[in-house]
């Protein structure tokens, strides 16, 4: 069997793309390239990774200058053929901003960069990205985010109750959604998204962070072998 | 030059150096020129008070590949990589505008160490505030914190150590010392030392603006009310620029195309293209109407004294200037060619067609002047540091009161408030995270994890700099012991007063030998630092704070050890003798409010022989887990192991004080280990073979912290008090 080509993109001032490429290498064992954000095409690949950071410095809104670049219409075109798209952290910022999925990131309610692991609740496991997980799974998984607070209108919230897009709940060590395990204010204790199709999600935990037993951690590690199910 | 004098006053420039400049060159100088010798003569540039002191400590070994004088220190770890690792003090910067001068602080120290060609992997800040109970001393906590997580996860590097301690001695001058370490391949180093007369000089990164033109001097000065009028010369960081500028350096560095580089900190444009050229033996001739700028109408010596940020100077092979331009382009910097190295050893400024500037070199670096300051031991040393503590301090009625507010007490407590602020978990290298003795930090495709830590308690250094000094040294090497790894080499940053005080030299040149000792005897070289002198405000001194910034090594991550209690019904034991050492410690001021006595006793061969048997012990597998004993004494320790581990624990002591003193006496060279009951025989018979004492001091299990019939806390309780914050 041919190995998966995964792409991770690449901007100025993306600085998670390092360790999405080497988690990527150790948990699914595919091709990884990087891939700079000039690029017009991304047709070969079957995964493409938005990994974290700062793209464009990130002073304005996170990701709003981001979702101008070449490469985000590359990312459009690629969504047509139902490529496969995880954006973390950063890159759950750029595709609502690029409006590929609803809603808007607002600053932490703490009004503080925010550090730290923290537990979240697996909502559907009929996604190639949770596959291996069951639903209500309890995962703990590092949080790295100045705004993480997800805000959508009522509407808009409804619609992805309705359509069951919440992937990830932030909750409590018993799993329970409750206020206190909210880290950041978001809306519904979102912590990560799908679209209706299931190609794309957004998640503002780092899954690259917690796929190494050496860190301590490595329960985000199934998302990865998740993927990679789904592919084979 | 008309009224010399008055422009003497600002360049910070004495009437005998403005002697000396004419003697040596030959003229008046102009004042362009005068202003750089103002910045390369500074303090902060030239070292005059502590150049002949620093040369005392020992700064080779066998893994030294590069000691001071370098942008960083380099010390090879094996399998072809060396660490490249340097701190900096940012005090002055941070007091006027905290934000901007810690993020900055940050900035510089980075540049430090991708100049050299590694990729940083790590940062750790030592800062020091006031009493935590104002609100323009919360601002400066908040803002510093703020600018430090603001401009090190924009980065991407990990923030995953370092120390806060709060003390009324830094009301009036915070300190921010910020350290950084990179790896670099031990074949790709890159130098600041310039070579091949007619060689192109680049100037790279962001645009120069009037920022920071008084920097070097600033730093170089005492604080007075008139010096918040510098709030303008605080430099502004921008992370993103940073990050551009370090990956488009990284980038140039995998190819052949320069041959020298350096990062324009203080004094700027100055100090690196002078200090380049001068290190190759060569000139340097630069053009500043091809410097990029940021504003208008700026005047030679601007342009030549500006710290504005995230610039570098580089010099290129000639031939390859296209090659070089292209990878700036790439990342979308200024890239400027300013002018070339010639043969005759001298720079030349120019702009607008004509010279500005002409100095020998020789003159700038190496006739500098070095002053050997007049120096006395302070009469609070003798008044205050001579008394023994335990004797003003009455015996608690309430154990776990006391206990429980020592925990809680700023500079013990918990420093989660600030960590969480930082992204420590960036990279998906850090192993063991803050909050820990010391961060260990991996290398991917080895087996080996860097061990790092900051260490300083001003407090002792204050009542005797020299054995502060050497508790310093002593406790980041026991620091790194406790995780399982080896010391390898120290970095320091000196922040003392006015040297220009008696009692402030006494201060600095005790405190260096107490460094120098210390590593002399357990064989760590210091191979990068920094001088900050002038830390006072009104003629009030800070207290002398020499910070310890310490690298050690660790063959395979499988020999980490945390402080977490493991595992019910392991033994808890100490390493290392408690005496009644209650002189400058945490309880002492907490019960008194007083900073006084004689600080805890130090010897570093005996902190050798503790951490040598620790890591002999591990080796035979028999640690379960280490921590070493500080401030607030062994109850604390063992306080942080049991909230780590969240297991309760009952010690048995035979006390051989009163209770209270023996709990949270500092006495040095002490670690709490656990291990398997199986294992305690063993771990005495091995104490005693190399004379260290050894006590089986109780036994981990339930959800308190028993110690004999005088203390009874629930873990919950515990870790709430530790983890209240300020």
């Amino acid at each position: 069997m041919p190995k998966i080509k995964a792409g991770v993109i690449v901007f100025p001032g993306t600085n998670c793309d390092r360790d999405t490429y080497y988690a990527l290498k150790q948990t699914m064992g595919c091709e990884v390239d990087s891939v700079w954000y000039e690029t017009k095409t991304l047709r070969k690949y079957q995964l493409i990774v938005i990994p974290g950071g700062f793209s464009y410095g990130d002073y304005l809104r996170a990701g709003a200058l981001a979702r101008f670049s070449p490469v985000m219409e590359a990312l459009r075109e690629y969504t047509e053929k139902k490529g496969l798209i995880l954006g973390i952290c950063n890159g759950f910022q750029i595709l609502l901003e690029a409006m590929m999925l609803p809603g808007a990131m607002q600053r932490n309610d703490t009004l503080k960069f925010i550090c730290k692991d923290v537990q979240v609740r697996v909502e559907r496991n009929d996604t190639p990205f949770t596959l291996l997980y069951k639903k209500g799974d309890r995962i703990q998984i590092p949080i790295a985010h100045a705004q993480g607070n997800y805000y959508g209108s009522e509407q808009t919230l409804a619609s992805l109750e309705k359509q069951n897009q919440i992937v990830f709940r932030y909750c409590d060590e018993s799993g329970n959604t409750t206020e206190q395990s909210n880290p950041n204010g978001s809306l519904h204790n979102i912590a990560g998204l799908c679209n209706s199709e299931t190609t794309i999600l957004a998640m503002m935990p780092h899954p690259e962070r917690a796929s190494d037993s050496t860190l301590g951690n490595d329960e985000g590690r199934k998302i990865f072998l998740s993927i990679k199910k789904a592919l084979s | 030059m008309d009224n010399v004098e008055k422009i003497l006053k600002e360049l910070n420039l004495t009437g005998d150096e403005y002697k000396k400049i004419t003697g040596y060159i030959g003229r008046e100088p102009n004042i362009t020129e005068l202003w750089i010798f103002s910045a390369m003569w500074s303090e902060h540039c030239s070292y005059k008070s502590s150049r002949p002191y620093l040369k005392r400590m020992p700064s080779s070994g066998k893994d030294v590949l590069i000691g001071p004088g370098e942008n960083a220190g380099v010390v090879s770890i094996g399998d072809g990589l060396a660490v490249v690792f340097k701190m900096e003090s940012h005090n002055h910067p941070s007091f006027i505008e905290p934000y901007n001068g810690a993020a900055t602080g940050v900035g510089g120290i980075l540049r430090d160490i991708f100049t050299m060609g590694a990729r940083p992997v790590a940062i750790l800040d030592s800062l020091r505030f006031g009493e935590p109970d104002d609100d323009k001393m919360k601002y400066l906590i908040d803002g510093v914190v703020a600018g430090i997580a603001g401009y090190g996860n924009c980065m991407g590097i990990p923030t995953v150590g370092g120390e806060i301690y709060f003390d009324a001695a830094y009301k009036d001058n915070i300190l921010v010392n910020a350290m950084a370490v990179g790896v670099v391949p031990d074949d790709r180093i890159f130098l600041a030392k310039a070579s091949g007369a007619g060689n192109p000089v680049f100037y790279v990164g962001s645009k120069t603006g009037r920022d920071g033109i008084h920097g070097a001097t600033m730093a170089s000065a005492s604080f007075t009310d008139e010096t918040a009028v510098l709030k303008p010369t605080v430099q502004v960081g921008d992370p993103f620029m940073e990050k551009l500028l370090m990956e488009a350096c990284l980038e140039l560095m995998k190819t052949n195309h320069i041959v020298a580089i350096q990062d324009m900190g203080a004094a700027g444009l100055t100090s690196s293209s002078v200090e380049m050229a001068a290190k190759g033996g060569l000139g340097i001739e630069i053009d500043l109407d091809k410097v990029p700028q940021r504003e208008e109408a700026m005047l030679p010596y601007e342009i030549m004294l500006s710290e504005s940020q995230e610039r570098m100077l580089l010099i290129a092979k000639k031939g390859h200037e296209k090659a070089v331009e292209a990878v700036f382009r790439k990342w979308n910097l200024d890239v400027s060619q300013i002018g070339r190295l010639i043969e005759s050893p001298e720079i030349i400024v120019k702009a607008n067609n004509r010279v500005q500037a002409r100095l020998p070199l020789t003159v700038l670096v190496d006739e500098a002047p070095v002053y050997t300051r007049y120096a006395r031991m302070p009469v609070s040393v003798t008044t205050t540091a001579t008394t023994n503590a335990s004797e003003e301090i009455p015996e608690p009625k309430d154990y776990d009161s006391i206990f429980i507010q020592l925990l809680s007490s700023p500079t013990i407590g918990s420093k989660r408030w600030a960590y969480e602020q930082y992204d420590h978990s960036v990279g998906t290298d850090t192993v063991i995270k803050p909050g820990a003795d010391a961060a260990l930090i991996r290398i991917k495709g080895t087996r080996k994890g860097i061990a790092i830590t900051t260490d300083g308690n001003s407090r002792y250094t204050y009542l005797s700099p020299y054995a502060g000094s050497g508790i310093a040294v002593c406790e980041a090497a026991r620091n790194i012991a406790c995780i399982g790894a080896r010391p390898l080499a120290v970095t320091d940053c000196l922040n003392f007063g006015n040297p220009e005080n008696p009692d402030v030299m006494w201060q600095f040149i005790e405190s260096i030998n107490g460094i120098t000792s210390a590593c002399l005897a357990m064989g760590i070289p210091v191979v990068s630092g920094n001088v900050s002198f002038y830390n006072e405000t009104e003629g009030t001194s800070i207290y002398p704070t020499p910070v310890i910034g310490m690298v050690g090594i660790m063959d395979t991550l499988r020999e980490r050890i945390t402080p977490d209690f493991k595992d019910n019904g392991d033994s808890i034991i100490l390493l290392g003798e408690t005496l009644d050492e209650c002189g400058g410690s945490e309880y002492l001021k907490l019960v008194t409010g007083k900073i006084s006595g004689r600080p805890p006793r130090v010897s570093p061969e005996m902190e050798k022989r503790v951490i040598d048997l620790l890591h002999a012990m591990n080796k035979m597998h028999m640690v379960k887990s280490a921590s070493d004993c500080s401030e607030g004494g062994l109850a604390v320790t063992v306080a942080r192991c049991a909230i780590a581990g969240n297991k309760g624990a009952k010690l048995n002591m035979q006390w051989r004080y009163r209770p209270d003193l023996e709990l949270f006496s500092e006495s040095q060279h002490r670690i709490i280990i656990t291990a398997a009951h199986k294992h305690v025989d063993k771990i005495k018979k091995m104490a005693q073979q190399n004379d260290i004492a050894c006590k089986m001091i109780g036994m981990v299990g339930g959800r308190r912290l028993i110690v004999n019939n005088r203390v009874s806390v629930s873990v919950e309780d515990l870790r709430n008090a530790y983890h209240r914050g300020l």
